[in-house]
């Protein structure tokens, strides 16, 4: 058998995979926190508090309305989108004039306040999810088994981070708000109404993080504190990426997963700690990211 | 430290210049009798002990009829958030300021051995229950301490030992990188090779791996061994089982995890985890008496107890009827009483405290029913066989503690 660094080609077959299908976890999630730096100039560090209600919402959805995992992979992104929306309308409209830890302190307060609710609720060990009978079982690529419900995580995901690259970049209203952060007073001029498309922006933003939700919802154990773990790794993402570069969030996002997936086969200890090693490194050398303008 | 305590000392001064003797003042501190809880009420073990451990001690207290010869019995709490220092400085000063006379210490062995160490200083008995590390009654054992429920040792060796007697002879071990999941590993281990079995992969998870177990996973099936064990806790166990069903590792290697409590099970439900072993001490199914008082807890908590909130409980309990049986609060007089008695009640038939602070009693190695076994709810376990107490604990020659030697 072919080996590379003395572990078998199909066992680094089976890992680039898996690097893949978390890379594109980290990807939805840095994007929506990329779009939200992008546009707003706000460190969302409720993110991960928002992706972990958007996998209750899916629970919820199925055990309290009768509403299966088709039907929530719509509504509890716009639900959280919804709550987003409620947010930044009611409280972090009123700390943008301040200094950026204003709205930093307030977004970890938020999550606070969001995972303390939860957990009082449904306790820590949480709520197991099912896979949709379509795309539970697995398939057998000879080098590894591989889940059908993964393999849809990376389509689903992979979609709509395009998209949104593509409506962002490459559309009228993708056009509208990248101006709106340039200099939002002329864009207000031309008759564009600049504090609502922000609102809808911080929604879109935040549904991401619920989308992530949802799909993770069969993955790991729905918990309050699902996105508490996750959440410090995207940012280091996002930071590698470039704060505000929506393609380098992708990409970043998708590279660090095989990183992290690679590094668990040299040296496990190591998995949790690489992105970081990384991150230390592209501050170094590219404070702006690997794929962010510089200021 | 005398056996009047500070606050008393004056009038127990007053009392002997007056030339008249005055025993009851002497015998309880305060003229009460006070308990201290300090667990995670709000973290990663707050499922496991949490508010329904607070529930149970005040369950305790009650059902003794809220006093002790006389005393009142005063009960106080508080949240650690897992950090010992607080555990510390909480214990401590309730110890020096609010006249504690016994402390009970939940979940978090770094927070238990603190505190073991604070309440021998204090010479008050201190009564661990949820923290695992067998440390407590074996390097760091103290006269005051009492380990109840469970420990490190006594749930690896139940269930390393019956799965390589069912010819699980081969090992891949999944371990927390942290002290707690070391010494699982390393219990376990030992009895995996003194039955001839082998260890073929250990590989290390940081904590909070969630989604990315699969690449570890993959890594212990690669080994092909065919016992893939679990010496990890909480929600990473939980995830851990998770992706072991999800990518077909539990179809090709057998699933034990060395440390697993109910909630556990419930959260992930029958489906992911039938067929698994465990060892624990309590099971809320386990007798008439265990089932009647686990009623009683759920109609209070809506949840069944876990074996660890029944021994917060029966500890209480334990330490009451010492206290009432030596007619005295001071902390000598009932640790001689405790360590003369034998305990029967909801949570075991037959336990005795034992020099180390070793509470030692009936194991039982258990498996996880499959969701066809199960025909009520929480109907979880199935009792494989128990394992003697002498069998289940460090035992006189390993040890190195001092007082048992």
């Amino acid at each position: 058998m072919m080996e590379i660094f003395g572990v078998p080609l199909p066992v680094l077959w089976a890992q680039l995979l898996l690097g893949l299908v978390n890379g594109s976890f980290y990807a939805m999630m840095s994007l929506g926190l990329a779009i939200i730096f992008g546009l707003l100039n706000v460190i969302n560090l409720s993110h991960g508090a928002l992706y972990m209600l958007g996998a209750f919402f899916t629970w919820m959805g199925l055990n309290y309305l009768g509403l299966n995992y088709w039907a929530m992979l719509v509504l509890a992104p716009l639900a959280v989108a919804l709550v987003g929306v409620v947010v930044e309308r009611t409280m972090l409209r009123h700390l943008y004039r301040l200094d950026h830890m204003y709205g930093l302190l307030f977004m970890i307060g938020l999550s606070h306040f969001l995972e303390g609710l939860m957990r009082s609720f449904y306790g820590v060990s949480g709520k197991s999810y099912s896979a949709p009978a379509a795309l539970s079982g697995a398939t057998d690529l000879g080098f590894m088994i591989m889940p059908n419900y993964r393999g849809w995580v990376v389509a689903a995901s992979l979609a709509m981070c395009l998209l949104t690259w593509f409506v962002i970049e490459r559309t009228r209203l993708g056009a509208y708000l990248r101006a709106g952060t340039e200099n939002p007073k002329l864009v207000e001029a031309f008759g564009i109404n600049v504090p609502r498309m922000v609102t809808l922006t911080y929604g879109f933003g935040v549904a991401l993080a619920g989308l992530a939700g949802v799909l993770a919802a069969p993955v790991v154990q729905v918990t309050p504190m699902m996105g508490a773990n996750l959440i410090v790794v995207v940012f280091a993402v996002v930071v590698i990426g470039g704060l505000n570069s929506i393609l380098g969030a992708i990409v970043a996002g998708l590279v660090l997963g095989v990183v992290e997936s690679l590094a668990g086969v040299y040296y496990p200890e190591a998995s949790a700690t690489v992105v970081f090693v990384i991150m230390a490194i592209v501050l170094m050398l590219r404070p702006a990211g690997l794929f962010g303008r510089e200021a | 430290m005398s056996r009047i305590p500070h606050a008393l000392a004056p009038a127990a001064a007053l009392a002997i210049a007056a030339g008249c003797a005055a025993p009851a003042l002497a015998q309880y501190s305060d003229d009460a009798v006070r308990i201290g809880f300090v667990t995670d009420i709000s973290g990663t073990y707050s499922d496991n002990d949490g508010q329904g451990g607070v529930e149970a001690i005040k369950m305790a207290i009650e059902d003794f009829g809220g006093t002790v010869n006389g005393k009142k019995i005063e009960y106080m709490y508080a949240d650690h958030l897992n950090k010992v220092d607080l555990a510390a400085s909480t214990s401590r000063e309730w110890f020096d300021r609010r006249g504690m006379d016994m402390l009970v210490g939940g979940a978090n062995s770094g927070v238990g051995l603190a505190l073991a160490k604070l309440s021998a200083d204090k010479k008050k008995p201190f009564f661990a229950v949820t923290a695992a590390t067998a440390r407590l009654t074996n390097e760091e054992c103290t006269p005051y301490t009492v380990h109840y429920a469970y420990d490190t040792v006594s749930v690896a060796r139940g269930t390393a030992g019956a799965i390589v007697d069912e010819g699980g002879k081969t090992w891949a071990f999944l371990t927390a990188d942290y002290a707690f999941g070391a010494s699982l590993q390393d219990e376990a281990t030992k009895v995996v090779e003194a039955k001839g079995g082998k260890v073929l992969a250990a590989i290390k998870h940081p904590m909070g791996t969630s989604q990315n177990f699969s690449t570890l996973l993959l890594q212990a099936q690669a080994s092909r061994a065919q016992i893939l064990a679990l010496a990890t806790n909480g929600e990473d166990l939980i995830n851990a089982v998770k992706s072991a069903n999800e990518f077909g590792v539990s179809r090709t290697m057998k699933m034990a995890a060395v440390l697993t409590h109910i909630t556990e099970v419930h959260a992930l439900g029958l489906e992911q985890t039938q067929g698994m072993y465990l060892t624990d001490g309590w099971y809320w199914d386990q007798s008439e008496a265990s089932r009647e008082w686990s009623k009683r807890f759920f109609e209070k908590r809506k949840k069944m107890p876990t074996s660890m909130q029944a021994a917060d409980y029966s500890s209480v309990l334990t330490y009451l009827k010492a206290v009432q049986a030596a007619g005295t609060d001071d902390g000598d007089a009932v640790m001689k009483q405790l360590k003369s008695t034998r305990i029967h009640d909801m949570y075991t038939d037959d336990g005795f405290i034992r020099a180390d602070g070793r509470m030692v009693y009936d194991m039982f190695l258990r498996q996880v029913k499959s969701p066809q076994e199960s025909k009520y709810p929480w109907d979880y376990y199935k009792t494989v066989r128990a394992i003697p107490g002498d069998e289940a604990f460090t035992t006189r020659a390993e040890t190195k503690c001092s007082l048992w030697k």
